[in-house]
C-alpha cells in the first residue's frame, strides 16, 4: 500500500492555515488512490499540531530531527531529508504548499529527485496510469489542464483555492520521529541573520488589509490608511504603483510578484484593478474598493464598492469606527 | 450610471474629443433630450483622444482645415484648457527650407503669426537642439497644447448642465435600427433608445458602427508610432508639462514635444501600419487601451536615430530610457480629410469622423451647424462624407491611398500632387483614344482624365512656349497644355469631359423643384441651355451648374466630377415629398467631348447634317444632333471662351464619336487638349470661376461676380440671402490680376501655383470687413495673353482695375496687378469668339 | 574582486485585464500583444548591470525561446548586459524540466568556452507558468548552492550575502560563490532601456545554442479560464456619506 507524503508546516504551537489546506487537498487524492496520508514536518510536532493532523486525517506525521534543521535551515537541507524520508517511505506523491518557503522546498526535492512538479495546483486525480490536474497559470486569471506521468507525482497546492476541512473520521496521526543523515556541504548555505518586522500584522496573514494605489497620491496619504488597519487590527498593503513611485516599500505590494494575500476583507483604496494587482488580492473572501471612477475594474470586481474620494471616505470612516468602538 | 431613456432627439456613439464637443455645440444650440454613449468609462473611454499628443500647429495649407483648427483654438482658449509654448517646424534640407517658406504664406493667407527662424535662434528657443544639422525652421508662438480630455469633459458638463443630455458609459451598441432609409433606433446592451439622428463619432471603430445601419464612413485604423524618453532632469527642472516650444523635424517625419520631465518622441516616418477595424482588440483584451497597441520596437529604430542626432544630448541624459512606447491607432482617410455630414446612405446618420485634436472643437460646432440649419458656417466640402465614389469607398482604395499617404504627413506635397495607387479603376469611354495619345492622367472624382498629351509636345516649339524653370514650378506641369491652348484658340481642340457629373431631373414637377433648388429662372423655352449658382440657405454657393431644359417635364443638370456625391446628396434631400419630380444619376451612361475653337463649326459641320450655324443653333442653345449616325445632345456653351460645343451621347457610342470628331479635326488642325486647357488656362483667361476654389459657401453670388442682372419671382434656396446681398456693394469681389514680375531674387522665373496672399504694395496683409483674407484661389497660365493670370476675392477698396498689389510666393513678394473685378476675364471679355 | 553573471529570462506576453486564448486552448491569443519579462526578471537584470557596475566583470543574459525572443534579449542589452544567448527552440512552450535540463547544457557551453559566471540569477517565478523551479533545478544540475525570494545581494570575497523577505519580517543567508538565486521585485527599481542601447543593443552580437529537449512529464490538455464567481457589485454609497455603510460592512466581517 502507498501513501502520500505531505509537507507540513508550523505556525507557532499549531499547523499553519496553508498547510491545513494543503492536507485537504492532499486527502482527495490520497482518497482516490485509497493511500494513507502521512505528514512531514520539521522539527518537533507540538500536540496541538499533532490534533490538527489529526482532525485532517494524517495517519503518520513524521518530524524531521537533526542538528542542521534546528533554527534556520535552509530549504536545500529541508528538501533533502524529506528525500531521505520518501526514499525510506516510497511514497505515491509528495505535496507541498505553494506558499514561497514550501514551494522553494518542494522545488529542491524536484531537482535531488529529478521528477516534474506541477506547481500550484487546484485539483488533481488520477487518471490513466499518472494523473490528472489542474494548475493556475498568470498568478490564478488562467488554468492549465495537465497530465503528468512520473513514478511519483510531485505537487503543490495552489494557496487559498482549497478550503481547509477536517477529515469524515480522524486519522491516527502516529508520531515518527525521523533522523536523517544530511550532507555536510548543504551547510555551506546558512541563514546568518534573521530580524522580524516588529510589531505590525504580517500581511500575508492579516484578517484585513487596507490596500492603497495611485489614488492616494503620496506617501503622507497612506497615513489615514496606517490608522484604518491599526483601529481594525490588519495590515498596510499597496499597488505596483504605489511602489514604483517610492511611496511604500516593496514588501508591502500585493499582487502577482508582491504579496497574495486572503483576508476576510481587503480594501482597495484609488486602485484601479490591474490584473498584476487583481491576482494577488482576488483571494479575499470579501473584497471593497473605494475608487473615483465607478468602471475602473477593481469597482467592477469588487463585492462592494463605495464612489468617492478616498481622502475624504477614509477620515470619516475612522471617526465612525471609534465612535462604535466607543459605545460597544 | 444614468437610465437610458427610451426615446431621445439624437444619439452621440462616441465620447472622445469629437462626440463631445457635438453634444455641447448642439445643447448650445437648443437641442435637448441627447444620448451620448460610450462602450468605455470617461474620462478616456479608450479611443484615440486617450493618447494623443494634443499639440495644435494652427497653420495648414488647405484652408478649410486651417479654419476648423484656428476656430478649435480658440475653443480650447475659451475653455481654459490650452497652453501656448510654441513650435518648430525645422528643416535639414533645402527642399523643406522651400517648404518652410511656402508654409510662411499660407500662415500669412490664414492670419497666423509665424516666422523663419536660424538655426541660431532655434537653440535659443530649443537649447537643447543640435543645431548644426538644421537649416532653419518655421516658428508660430501660437503652436498649443491642449487638454483633450478635459475638453471633451467641460463640452459634456455644459450639456448636461442644460438638461439636454443623458450620459451613458459602458455601454456597447449592437444595432443601429433603420427604416424606410432613415434612422429609426439605436440598439444597446442597455436597451433600446428610438431617435431621430445618430452622430457617430467614435473614431476607428466608425466603420463597423455605420456598417449596423448599411452605411459606409470610409477610414482606416493607421498606427501612428509613439515613445515617451525619461527621466530627463532638464526638462523636470522646469517643473511644467511643456516649457519648451514643440520642434517638428519634418525631414525625419517626427516630432519632439516635452512631457513634464519626460519627451515624447512621435513619427510619421515609419512603413504604414493599417489594422482592420473589425479586428480592434476589446478594452478588457488590451493591455494598454484599443487605441494604444504594443510599440512595435523595429519600425522606431531609424527614428531613434533621428531624434538622438537632434537632440543628443538630452536623449542620452544619464538614466533616462524608452519609459513608454505604442503603435497608437489613428483614423487615416483616403485622402487626408475628416468624414463629416450625413451619411449618403441613411438619413439622420451623421459621421464625424476621422478628426485629429487640432479640428475637434471646430468640427464638433460645424457638426452641430450643420445639424440645426442644414449647413456649417465653415464651407465643409472638402470634409464631407459626400465626397467619395463609390469605388473610393471600397476597402482596396482606403487601403491603397493611406498605405501610400501616411508618410505624406510630414511630408513635402505638391499642390497638384497625383495619387500613385489604385489608378485607373475609373476611365471615360474615350480612354484608349485619349492612351493612345501619350495622354497624362490627372485624378479628379475618382476618374481618370487627361490633363495634357505628349503627343502634343511639338506644338511647344511651334507656338514657341517656355517651360517653367523651377523644379517646383513646373512640378506635375507641361509647357505642353499651354501649346494645346494656343493650339486650340488658334485652330480647334478636342477635350474629353466624361467626368462630368449628370443627372437627369423629370416629372411634372420637375420644373418647380428646379426653380427651387438654384437662382436662374428654369421655367425657360426646351432647348435653352442656363449657367447657374446653386446656394445654401445661408445664400453661399453650393454649386455652379449647367441646366438644360429637355423637355416641358425633363432637364438635364451637369456638374463637375468632383462634386458628383455632395451634389447629388443635395438635390436628393430636397426633392418634393409629393414625388412629382425625381433625380436619375445618369453620370455613368453618357460620355462628353467638347470641341473648341474658331474651327469648331467647320469640324462639327462636317460630320452632321444639321444646321450649325449661328443663327441655327445659337449661343446658349442645346440641340438634338446625330453625328455619323449617333443620336447627340449638343450644347452650345463654353468654360474656355471659344467657339465650340459640348457633345453629349450615349456612353457605348463614345469610341465611334470621339473618331468621327477626330478624323473631322485633322483637315482642320484639331488638336486633343487636356484639363490643363480646360479647368486652368482656358477657364482663367476667362475669369471663371471653379466650384470648391473660386465658389464656396462664405461667397455670395454678388461677391463672386455672378449676380444675375434680374431676380426671379420664384423662391429659391438662399434667396432672402440673395436678395439682401445685391442691396449693397460687396464688400470683397473675385477679381482677375496679372503678375508683372516673375523674376526673384535668386535670378529664376517663379510661377504662382495658387493659395498665395495677396498683400498690398507695403507688404500688408489683406482682409475684407469680415476678416477673410485676400489669397490667390487659382493660379494659372493665361497663355493667350502672355500673363500668368491669379482669381482673388479682394475687399472692395482693393478691387479696381489697374489696382497694383503684391502676392508673395515661397518668402518672396512679386507685383501684380488687378485686371478685372467682373465675371468678365482679361481674354475676349465680350465673348465676341465664343459667340462667333 | 570583479563579477561575472549571468541572467536568465524568459519572454512572455503581456496581456491585458482578460487573456484570450486560441480556438484550440493551447495557447494564448497574443495577436494584439507585447512581449516583455516578468516584473522579477527586470529586476533580475538590472541588479546584475549594478553588479558589474559596481565591482567590474561582465554580465550575459541568456533565454531559452523562439527566434523572436531576442527582442528580450536586446531589451536587456539596451539596460547594460553586455552580451546575450539565445537556447533555440521552436515555439512550443517547454516545461520546467525541459527549460532546466537546456539552461544547464547551455551554461555548461558557455563555461567549457571559458566563461564561469560567479552569480547566475533568475526570477523568482515566471509570469505565465509560475513553475518556482527552473533555477532551482539548474543549481542542483551544476551543483551550486542556490536561493529564492532574494531582495539584495551584496558579494564579499568569493561569498555572497543575499537577504530575503520571510513570514514575519527578513533573513540573510551566506552562502559561497559560484551561486544561483532567484530574484525578487523589489530588489532594485529597474531602469528603462536607453535609446542609445537600444541602437547598440541592434547591432549586439547574439550566441545562439541549439538545445536538446528533453521530456518533463507533463503534456498540457488545455488552458482556460477560472469560472466567474462575481456577482454585482454591492453599491455602499458615495464619499464620506458611505461611511456608516462601510462600518456596518466590518461589523458583518467581524473586524467591529
Amino acid at each position: 500500500m502507498s501513501l502520500i507524503l505531505t509537507l507540513s508546516e508550523l505556525d507557532g504551537d499549531t499547523l499553519a492555515r496553508s498547510s491545513r489546506e494543503t492536507l485537504t487537498f492532499a486527502r482527495s487524492l490520497a482518497d482516490a488512490h485509497g493511500w494513507d496520508l502521512h505528514a512531514v514536518a520539521v522539527g518537533e510536532i507540538p500536540d496541538t499540531a499533532m490534533a490538527d493532523l489529526r482532525a485532517q486525517g494524517v495517519a503518520v506525521a513524521h518530524a524531521l530531527l537533526h542538528d542542521q534543521l534546528d533554527g534556520d535551515a535552509a530549504p536545500a537541507a529541508i528538501a533533502a531529508a524529506i528525500n531521505e524520508l520518501h526514499d525510506r517511505l516510497g511514497a505515491g506523491a509528495l505535496v507541498g504548499s505553494g506558499t514561497d518557503h514550501a514551494a522553494e522546498v518542494m522545488a529542491h526535492v524536484a531537482a535531488r529527485t529529478d521528477l516534474p512538479l506541477a506547481s500550484n495546483c487546484t485539483e488533481v486525480a488520477p487518471a490513466d496510469g499518472g494523473w490528472d490536474l489542474t494548475r493556475v497559470r498568470w498568478g490564478g486569471v488562467l488554468l492549465e489542464d495537465v497530465h503528468l506521468e512520473a513514478d511519483v507525482a510531485l505537487l503543490t497546492a495552489a494557496p487559498h483555492q482549497t478550503a481547509a476541512a477536517d477529515a469524515v473520521s480522524p486519522g491516527a496521526a502516529e508520531l515518527h520521529s525521523f533522523k536523517p543523515e544530511l550532507d555536510e556541504s548543504l551547510h555551506i548555505t546558512r541563514v546568518v541573520e534573521r530580524a522580524s518586522r516588529g510589531g505590525g500584522i504580517s500581511l500575508a496573514t492579516a484578517p484585513v488589509v487596507i490596500s492603497g494605489g495611485r489614488g492616494v497620491g503620496s506617501a503622507e496619504g497612506f497615513g489615514i490608511l496606517e490608522e484604518l488597519a491599526e483601529l481594525l487590527g490588519g495590515a498596510v498593503g499597496c499597488s505596483r504603483v504605489a511602489t514604483n513611485n517610492g511611496w511604500r516599500s516593496h514588501n508591502d505590494q500585493v499582487g502577482q510578484t508582491g504579496t497574495r494575500v486572503a483576508p476576510d476583507l481587503y480594501v482597495a483604496c484609488g486602485i484601479s484593478g490591474a490584473t498584476q494587482h487583481w491576482v494577488g488580492c482576488m483571494s479575499a473572501k470579501k473584497i471593497l474598493a473605494i475608487n473615483t471612477d465607478p468602471e475602473a475594474p477593481m469597482v467592477t470586481r469588487a463585492h462592494y464598492a463605495v464612489i468617492g474620494d478616498l481622502h475624504e471616505l477614509l477620515p470619516a470612516l475612522v471617526t465612525e469606527v471609534k465612535n462604535r468602538r466607543g459605545v460597544g | 450610471m444614468s437610465e437610458l431613456p427610451d426615446r431621445a432627439s439624437v444619439v452621440v456613439i462616441g465620447a472622445g474629443i469629437v462626440g463631445n464637443c457635438v453634444v455641447g455645440h448642439l445643447a448650445a444650440r437648443g437641442w435637448t433630450d441627447m444620448v451620448l454613449v460610450d462602450k468605455g468609462p470617461l474620462p478616456d473611454p479608450g479611443g484615440s483622444t486617450g493618447h494623443a499628443s494634443n499639440f495644435i500647429f494652427p497653420v495648414d495649407h488647405g484652408k478649410e482645415l486651417a479654419l476648423l483648427t484656428i476656430d478649435s483654438q480658440r475653443q480650447y482658449e475659451e475653455m481654459g484648457v490650452q497652453v501656448m509654448p510654441g513650435g518648430i517646424e525645422v528643416a535639414r534640407t533645402e527642399e523643406r527650407m522651400e517648404e518652410l517658406r511656402r508654409r510662411m504664406a499660407s500662415a500669412k493667407a490664414w492670419g497666423v503669426e509665424s516666422r523663419l527662424v536660424t538655426p541660431a535662434e532655434i537653440k535659443e528657443l530649443v537649447p537643447f537642439i543640435n543645431e548644426e544639422i538644421l537649416l532653419g525652421g518655421f516658428y508660430t508662438p501660437s503652436v498649443s497644447v491642449v487638454d483633450s480630455l478635459q475638453a471633451g469633459t467641460i463640452m459634456r458638463q455644459r450639456a448636461l448642465d442644460a438638461n439636454a443630455l443623458t450620459v451613458s458609459t459602458m455601454t456597447e451598441v449592437e444595432d443601429l435600427e433603420v427604416e424606410e432609409g432613415r434612422i429609426r433606433a439605436v440598439v444597446t446592451d442597455r436597451g433600446r433608445i428610438e431617435c431621430d439622428y445618430v452622430v457617430v463619432a467614435c473614431g476607428l471603430w466608425s466603420p463597423r458602427i455605420a456598417a449596423m445601419a448599411g452605411a459606409t464612413i470610409p477610414l482606416i485604423p493607421t498606427v501612428h508610432q509613439m515613445i515617451d524618453v525619461g527621466p530627463i532632469p532638464q526638462l523636470e527642472a522646469t517643473r511644467s508639462e511643456i516649457a519648451f516650444p514643440i520642434v517638428r523635424d519634418m525631414d525625419a517625419g517626427m516630432y519632439e514635444r516635452q512631457n513634464g520631465g519626460d519627451m515624447e518622441i512621435g513619427s510619421y516616418a515609419h512603413r504604414p501600419i493599417l489594422h482592420d477595424p473589425d479586428d480592434i482588440p476589446s478594452i478588457e483584451e488590451s493591455p494598454l487601451s484599443p487605441t494604444q497597441l504594443p510599440l512595435t520596437e523595429a519600425d522606431f529604430d531609424a527614428q531613434m536615430e533621428d531624434a538622438l542626432e537632434l537632440m543628443p544630448e538630452l536623449l542620452d541624459t544619464p538614466g533616462a530610457g524608452v519609459k513608454h512606447g505604442i503603435d497608437g491607432l489613428l483614423s487615416y482617410t483616403a485622402d487626408g480629410a475628416p468624414v463629416l455630414g450625413e451619411t449618403v446612405e441613411v438619413k439622420g446618420l451623421w459621421s464625424a469622423a476621422a478628426v485629429w485634436i487640432k479640428e475637434g472643437p471646430g468640427v464638433g460646432k460645424m457638426i452641430a451647424e450643420w445639424m440645426t440649419d442644414g449647413e456649417p458656417e465653415i464651407d465643409p466640402h472638402g470634409a464631407d462624407i459626400a465626397r467619395f465614389t463609390p469605388n473610393q469607398r471600397t476597402w482596396h482604395h482606403i487601403r491603397a491611398r493611406v498605405n501610400e499617404g501616411f508618410n505624406k504627413t510630414y511630408g513635402i506635397v505638391h499642390p497638384r500632387e497625383q495619387w500613385e495607387s489604385n489608378r485607373f479603376t475609373r476611365c471615360s469611354t474615350f480612354h484608349p483614344r485619349t492612351e493612345a495619345l501619350g495622354a497624362v492622367y490627372f485624378e479628379a472624382g475618382g476618374w481618370e482624365r487627361p490633363q495634357w498629351y505628349e503627343s502634343n509636345a511639338h506644338l511647344v516649339e511651334e507656338f514657341g512656349v517656355e517651360d517653367r524653370p523651377h523644379e517646383w514650378d513646373a512640378r506635375w506641369w507641361s509647357p505642353i497644355i499651354n501649346a494645346e491652348h494656343l493650339a486650340l484658340r488658334d485652330r480647334a481642340g478636342i477635350i474629353d469631359l466624361t467626368a462630368f457629373s449628370i443627372f437627369e431631373v423629370t416629372g411634372p414637377g420637375a420644373c418647380d423643384y428646379l426653380q427651387r433648388m438654384v437662382v436662374t429662372n428654369v421655367d425657360r423655352a426646351v432647348g435653352r441651355v442656363m449657367y447657374t449658382p446653386m446656394l445654401t440657405h445661408n445664400g453661399g454657393f453650393r454649386s455652379d451648374l449647367t441646366v438644360v431644359r429637355l423637355a416641358w417635364d425633363r432637364y438635364r443638370v451637369i456638374t463637375g466630377g468632383p462634386d458628383w456625391g455632395r451634389d447629388l446628396k443635395w438635390f436628393t434631400d430636397h426633392l418634393p415629398e409629393d414625388g412629382s419630380a425625381h433625380i436619375h444619376d445618369i453620370t455613368s451612361a453618357w460620355c462628353t467631348a467638347g470641341v473648341w475653337g474658331p474651327r469648331a463649326r467647320d469640324i462639327v459641320q462636317s460630320v452632321t447634317d444639321h444646321d450649325m450655324s449661328n443663327e441655327a443653333f445659337p449661343f446658349g442653345a442645346a440641340q438634338e444632333v446625330v453625328v455619323n449616325g449617333i443620336p447627340t445632345v449638343m450644347l452650345r456653351m463654353s468654360y474656355v471662351g471659344d467657339l465650340g460645343w459640348e457633345i453629349h451621347a450615349p456612353m457605348e457610342h463614345g469610341v465611334k464619336l470621339w473618331d468621327t470628331l477626330w478624323a473631322a479635326g485633322q483637315p482642320h488642325g484639331m488638336v486633343a487638349a487636356g484639363g490643363g486647357v480646360y479647368g486652368t488656362t482656358g477657364r482663367i483667361e476667362k475669369g471663371y470661376r471653379l466650384m470648391g476654389a473660386e465658389l464656396e459657401s462664405e461667397y455670395n453670388p454678388v461677391e463672386a461676380g455672378l449676380a444675375f442682372p434680374k431676380v426671379k419671382a420664384a423662391d429659391f434656396n438662399g434667396k432672402a440671402a440673395y436678395l439682401k446681398a445685391r442691396e449693397s456693394e460687396p464688400i470683397a469681389k473675385m477679381c482677375s490680376l496679372t503678375v508683372d514680375d516673375h523674376m526673384s531674387a535668386a535670378g529664376i522665373e517663379r510661377f504662382m501655383n495658387g493659395g498665395e496672399p495677396i498683400l498690398t504694395r507695403d507688404g500688408q496683409r489683406i482682409a475684407d470687413a469680415h476678416g477673410r483674407p485676400s489669397y490667390v484661389t487659382t493660379a494659372g497660365a493665361g497663355p493667350s495673353v502672355g500673363k500668368h493670370i491669379l482669381l482673388a476675392y479682394l475687399p472692395t477698396e482693393h478691387a479696381t482695375e489697374g489696382n497694383e498689389l503684391l502676392v508673395e510666393y515661397m518668402g518672396e513678394h512679386y507685383p501684380v496687378t488687378v485686371r478685372s473685378n467682373t465675371r468678365n476675364g482679361v481674354f475676349d471679355p465680350d465673348d465676341t469668339r465664343m459667340k462667333a | 574582486m570583479t563579477l561575472n553573471i549571468l541572467v536568465a529570462v524568459k519572454r512572455v506576453p503581456a496581456p491585458g485585464a482578460k487573456i484570450v486564448l486560441t480556438e484550440d486552448a493551447q495557447r494564448i491569443d497574443t495577436k494584439h500583444l507585447g512581449f516583455t519579462v516578468s516584473p522579477h526578471e527586470e529586476c533580475a537584470v538590472e541588479e546584475a548591470v549594478q553588479l558589474v557596475g559596481k565591482h567590474g566583470g561582465s554580465s550575459t543574459v541568456i533565454t531559452l525561446g523562439p527566434p523572436v525572443a531576442e527582442e528580450q534579449l536586446r531589451t536587456a542589452i539596451s539596460m547594460g548586459i553586455d552580451h546575450g544567448v539565445l537556447v533555440e527552440t521552436d515555439e512550443q512552450e517547454w516545461d520546467a524540466l525541459a527549460t532546466a535540463a537546456a539552461l544547464t547544457d547551455a551554461i555548461q557551453t558557455l563555461e567549457a568556452d571559458g566563461d564561469r559566471f560567479d552569480l547566475i540569477l533568475f526570477g523568482n517565478e515566471s509570469a505565465d507558468a509560475g513553475n518556482y523551479q527552473v533555477g532551482i533545478r539548474v543549481a542542483h544540475a551544476l551543483d551550486r548552492p542556490v536561493v529564492s525570494g532574494i531582495k539584495a545581494i551584496e558579494p564579499t570575497d568569493a561569498r555572497a550575502t543575499m537577504k530575503r523577505a520571510v513570514a514575519d519580517g527578513f533573513e540573510v543567508l551566506d552562502l559561497p560563490l559560484p551561486a544561483v538565486a532567484a530574484i525578487k521585485e523589489g530588489i532594485n527599481l529597474p531602469r528603462y532601456p536607453a535609446m542609445r542601447g537600444r541602437l547598440l543593443a541592434k547591432k549586439a552580437q547574439i550566441r545562439r545554442l541549439t538545445p536538446q529537449r528533453r521530456d518533463g512529464g507533463m503534456r498540457r490538455v488545455r488552458l482556460h479560464h477560472p469560472p466567474q464567481q462575481q456577482a454585482q457589485t454591492q453599491m455602499l454609497g458615495t464619499g464620506a456619506d458611505a461611511a456608516p455603510a462601510v462600518a456596518a460592512l466590518f461589523e458583518e466581517v467581524g473586524l467591529l
